[in-house]
């Protein structure tokens, strides 16, 4: 592992420890809003000021980072695992199935998928939890966030397809699904990994959109995306409203540079 | 010979000096969409009712800031006592933009065409008091009397929406009768009005009105580039400013805004009571209590709501008619107060139990329920957040829902999949009969339990007949009595707990004169044929 | 040329056959979301029960299989795109209006892009020093880590230049990937060489370091059209831009089906025929 990768892996853990153990101690939880001091500045009591409501920022930074450093490897595992099976069927078989894949993809990527995220959340049960619907969008972006992985490995698949202890698992009989499962997908693991690692600063980035506007979990959980409204009053913005931003910048950073380098591209 | 002639036009252009034509005066500001019309019959949203304002003329106006009526194209008119019928004596000199006399031809042209069914006009429904089409009789050029089948209530101030096209003039909607006409229209981009030469208004010196030669709106949807534009001097007015925005405006731009008041518009909630609704039993059985509602309303401090989500530019709500409708507001309501203990004694009274800070109902469900609201809107979600805290003070639990809007209007007029609900309310209109879809318990924006075959309750079958009563009589004075114990009902059943009535906000550029925002929309150019741009100082733009 | 007529063939086909399964499924994922068949217009009280009705049997209408069929077949055999129910105005004419703002926003940004990238990817290449490598991989990593709306709103609310927003989109997207293969070029041999026998930097790099990458960088380019035309969505909704992005938000929160039919049709299209050159460029590489 190269120094960076260990920095960026040891500040995702810091970051990550810092979130979860902040929740455990319940001073300022992140919805209790403290009305007599709306918009306040930073101070000992808030390190991070106040929201409009009265509502300590950083308890909710600290809450959002909770939520997306565990939802967003948890979406992109699951696109991952969706792309590992299409693509491999894809690359595997080739033909028909390879050209079926490669058309779905293509759609996938041409639907408006903000439509889809907008009509799930209305078809959401009323007394779903506030985090149903973080879960449905991440959800969301995993069924769509398989498409470029997909591809990825489809091209991995073919190249490892012709290769040498595949042909021999063939020629001793070796049948397809098994040589996929039990031969080509392992000798894939660090494709897998790589492109794990990869989505997931693709998912917390699209979950931050889709909260700036306007997409993102109910009152009063708050989510990065949701918290980036504050810079959307361009009068009066403050300091201490860039924190979620900056948070997510790290989180990304960390995530890129914490990415294995092995394995193949297509 | 040439020479003689070079020397003695340019001797004759040294001394006459070429005068810089005057630029024309120009006010502009934003249009927040695209207008959908530019026919003034029509008109069904915010931005083209602005065209229409400003372009269209009219019989009679409703005075902004007296909210009384005023002659218009019609110089004066009488209503029949029963209310049904009304004849129009009108302006005479009167020609529209271009040029083609103003006649009752024409009045009796744009009333046919309005209640045409064939129009789908929404400007007609008001006047739609029966299935008979109306009678229109023309008795002179400048007399026309329009008969309908039943009273219509309020009939004046409905023209006030009408404006008046010619019957004669080839260039049919685009011929005007009011200050300004369209000149230009790039779709996406912006709308030019350029003053209508034949306007009829001159002001006390016999100057032909409006002072401004052209009208520029913008259109453009984001709040925050508005503001930054106006900021910058690039815009002369905004129309409504946002509550949050509104001081530092203040701050950046000094004696730019204006804090006119109370509004027409409020924010409220209610609870769904349709009896089919896809809901437990035991959770309808809660909205219909009004013990259970008054408590929820105690539980609330409105107070708050005004003071951080609307910076001090709300105030608490009495009922559903704001205290900016000078003259159908029931002066006699409070707001109900805040009040958390005695919110705990009705719900105590009415069978509910605490235990463990959680509230429970006589048969040990938890009370939690649902309020579902719009998407995207910033306050009412702030609204929503603080509803949950003080609801949570009561020992209730609130999940917020925010959709988007059409899944909204889809649960609340549609399925009725919803429990509560927190929307805005503005009242338009100022007459009480424009409500009357909403208090009629048989109607269909009866939001709390629409479309009822029989009232469901003593207290809506009692609202129903004094609507009715306030509908059929021409006295105001008697129409107020019965649409004040209206409101009385409505604040003691609490079918709609009304939240907050917000203030009319806008922000007018220094250079411009004569501005006296109001509360009745439109709030900042409501008297533009009056309005005037200061002249720039020398050597700036 | 026959085999080039035969793969343009197919692949158009290919695109035919998406944009019709594209089509058809925007159409049935509006149809049936919830909220379609309600207007806001219901929510006005002085509106009559016969003009309820009426707006209730022009949204059946607008839903119904045969409307849409037919509307569908005017489309595909007259070119009439119909008109849009939310904003009452013929599709063609919004799209002719919107267009030329999005194209300006993506050739901003896709030149824009390209420019920065290639200066800051050249300067890295030729640079020997840590601190010229390490800020420019350290701001394009900055870049990247942004979420695009909330770089529109940064750029916005310090009155940036909101059109050339996408241009700080793609810029980092390609900066590793022209970095990488103009390092990958100046080790070539014959490029080595070039400068080892004195050839000035700037004809090593027009005659021998473009040429090399010039197909990877072709199909890259396509790839960037792409990604410039996913962004400028965001960017438009949140910066009030009138292009087709924000016609895009404004169907799907309106449920406009048609609209959104053809503006699903037209980013098909264009994802569409990037990937073709995108692939062609690719192709073109490989036979080099």
């Amino acid at each position: 592992m190269k120094r960076s990768q260990l920095v960026a892996a040891l500040i995702l853990a810091a970051l990550f420890v810092w979130a979860m153990a902040s929740g455990m101690s319940s001073a300022s939880p992140q919805s209790r809003q403290f009305r007599e001091l709306p918009d306040a500045r930073p101070s000992r009591q808030f390190p991070l000021g106040t929201d409009d409501l009265g509502r300590d920022r950083l308890s909710r930074v600290l809450y959002a980072t909770r939520v997306s450093l565990l939802l967003a490897p948890a979406a992109a595992l699951m696109a991952t695992l969706l792309a590992a099976v299409i693509g491999g069927i894809a690359g595997y078989f080739g033909g028909w199935w390879d050209k079926c894949a490669v058309a779905v993809i293509d759609l996938l990527l041409s639907l408006p998928w903000f439509f889809l995220l907008l009509a799930a959340r209305a078809l959401l049960p009323l007394n779903a939890p506030p985090l149903a619907s973080l879960l449905v969008t991440y959800g969301l972006l995993s069924m769509l966030g398989w498409a470029g992985p997909a591809r990825v490995i489809r091209a991995g698949v073919r190249r490892l397809r012709e290769s040498e202890f595949a042909l021999r698992a063939r020629a001793e009989g070796c049948g397809s699904l098994r040589l996929l499962s039990r031969h080509l997908i392992p000798n894939l693991k660090p494709v897998l990994l790589a492109q794990i690692w990869t989505t997931i600063p693709v998912f917390i980035l699209s979950e931050a959109n889709l909260g700036l506007l306007g997409l993102s979990a109910g009152e009063p959980y708050p989510t990065w995306g949701g918290l980036l409204r504050d810079l959307q009053n361009p009068l009066s913005i403050r300091p201490e409203a860039f924190a979620p931003l900056a948070v997510i910048v790290i989180a990304v950073a960390c995530f890129n540079l914490a990415t294995p380098r092995g394995g193949l591209t297509t | 010979m040439k020479f003689r002639i070079l020397s003695a036009v340019t001797l004759a252009l040294a001394l006459c000096p070429i005068k810089a034509g005057q630029p024309p005066s120009e006010l502009r500001f934003c249009l927040r969409a695209e207008p959908k019309t530019f026919d003034p019959l029509m008109v069904e949203d915010g931005n083209s009712e602005t065209i229409r304002y400003l372009t269209g003329g009219v019989l009679i106006r409703i005075d902004r800031r007296t909210q009384k009526l005023s002659p218009e194209l019609a110089t004066s008119w009488e209503l029949d006592r029963k209310g049904d019928r009304i004849v129009f004596h009108l302006r005479p000199n009167v020609k529209f933009s271009d040029g083609t006399p103003f006649t009752a031809d024409d009045v009796a042209f744009t009333m046919k065409r309005l209640m045409d069914p064939a129009t789908h006009s929404p400007a007609a429904d008001p006047f739609r008091s029966s299935d008979a089409p109306p009678r229109i009789a023309v008795s002179s050029p400048l007399t026309v009397s329009i008969a309908f089948g039943a009273p219509v209530a309020g009939m004046e101030r409905l023209f006030d929406q009408v404006a008046i096209l010619s019957a004669r003039s080839p260039r049919k909607t685009a011929a005007v009768l009011g200050p300004y006409m369209v000149a230009e229209y790039k779709p996406g981009s912006e709308i030019l009005l350029s003053r209508n030469p034949n306007y009829w208004k001159v002001d006390s010196k016999g100057a032909r009105l409006p002072y401004i030669d052209q009208v520029r709106l913008d259109i453009q949807q984001n709040r925050d580039i508005e503001l930054v534009r106006f900021r910058r001097g690039e815009l002369d007015l905004i129309n409504a400013v946002d509550a949050d925005t509104f001081d530092d405006l203040a701050r950046q731009v000094p004696h730019s805004v204006v804090d006119a008041g109370a509004s027409l518009e409020s924010e409220m909630m209610w609870f769904n009571q349709v009896p089919n609704a896809p809901l437990p039993a035991y959770k309808l059985a809660w909205f219909k209590s009004t013990a259970f509602r008054r408590a929820v309303s105690e539980a609330i401090n409105r107070a708050d709501i005004c003071r951080i989500v609307y910076r001090g530019h709300a105030r608490p709500a009495e009922g559903p008619v704001s205290p900016a409708n000078q003259f159908w507001f029931n002066a006699s309501l409070k707001p109900h107060p805040f009040d958390p203990a005695s919110a705990r004694r009705r719900l105590e009274s009415d069978g509910f139990q605490f235990r463990g800070g959680r509230l429970f109902d006589r048969d040990g469900h938890q009370v939690e329920f649902s309020l579902v609201t719009n998407a995207g809107n910033h306050n009412r979600e702030r609204i929503a957040a603080m509803l949950q805290q003080d609801l949570q003070d009561v020992g209730v639990r609130l999940n917020v829902v925010t959709l988007d809007f059409p899944s909204l209007i889809e649960r609340i007029t549609k399925t009725f999949n919803y429990e509560a609900c927190l929307l805005g309310l503005t009242n338009v209109d100022l007459d009480p009969s424009a409500q009357m879809n909403v208090w009629l318990s048989s109607a269909a924006d009866h939001q709390w339990n629409p479309n009822q075959k029989q009232p469901a309750t003593a207290w809506e079958a009692e609202i129903d007949k004094l609507m009715r009563a306030q509908a059929a009589e021409t006295d105001n004075t008697v129409r107020k009595r019965y649409f004040d114990r209206v409101q009385q009902i409505a604040s003691e059943q609490a079918p709609f707990l009304y939240l907050v009535t917000k203030n009319s906000l806008t922000a007018i550029s220094p250079n411009l004169q004569n501005a006296s925002p109001v509360v009745l929309t439109p709030q900042a150019f409501w008297n533009i044929e009056f309005l005037r741009k200061a002249p720039a100082p020398e050597g700036t733009r | 040329m026959r085999a080039i007529l035969h793969i343009l063939t197919r692949r158009i086909g290919a695109m035919l056959l998406l944009l019709l399964a594209g089509g058809l499924l925007t159409a049935l994922m509006v149809r049936f979301s919830p909220g379609f068949e309600t207007d806001e217009r219901e929510l006005d009280p002085r509106l009559s029960q016969s003009s309820r009705l009426s707006l209730e049997k022009q949204r059946a209408a607008d839903g119904d299989a045969a409307n849409l069929a037919n509307r569908f077949a005017r489309m595909v055999f007259h070119a009439d795109l119909g008109e849009s129910p939310s904003l009452k105005r013929p599709i063609g004419e919004l799209l002719r209006e919107r267009l030329p703002v999005t194209a300006e926003i993506m050739a901003i940004g896709v030149i824009g892009g390209w420019t920065l990238a290639f200066a800051l990817a050249m300067a890295s290449v030729l640079s020997r020093r840590l601190v010229v490598r390490g800020l420019t991989a350290s701001s394009q990593q900055v870049l990247i880590c942004l979420p695009a709306a909330a770089l529109a709103i940064v750029v916005f609310d310090i009155g940036g230049p909101v059109r050339a927003l996408v241009a700080l989109i793609i810029c980092p997207r390609v900066f590793d990937f022209l970095r990488n293969l103009l390092h990958e070029a100046y080790q070539q041999p014959h490029i080595l060489a070039a400068r080892a026998k004195g050839l000035g930097e700037f004809a090593v790099w027009a005659k021998h370091v473009m040429p090399y990458a010039a197909p990877q960088l072709f199909a890259l380019a396509a790839t960037s059209v792409s990604i410039a035309f996913g962004a400028a969505i965001p960017v438009e909704a949140l910066c009030d831009l009138p292009g087709i992005g924000q016609l895009a938000w404004l169907a799907a929160t309106a449920r406009d089906l048609p609209l959104l039919v053809v503006i699903t049709l037209l980013v098909i299209a264009v994802t569409q025929a990037c990937n073709m050159v995108s692939d062609w460029a690719a192709l073109r590489r490989v036979d080099a």
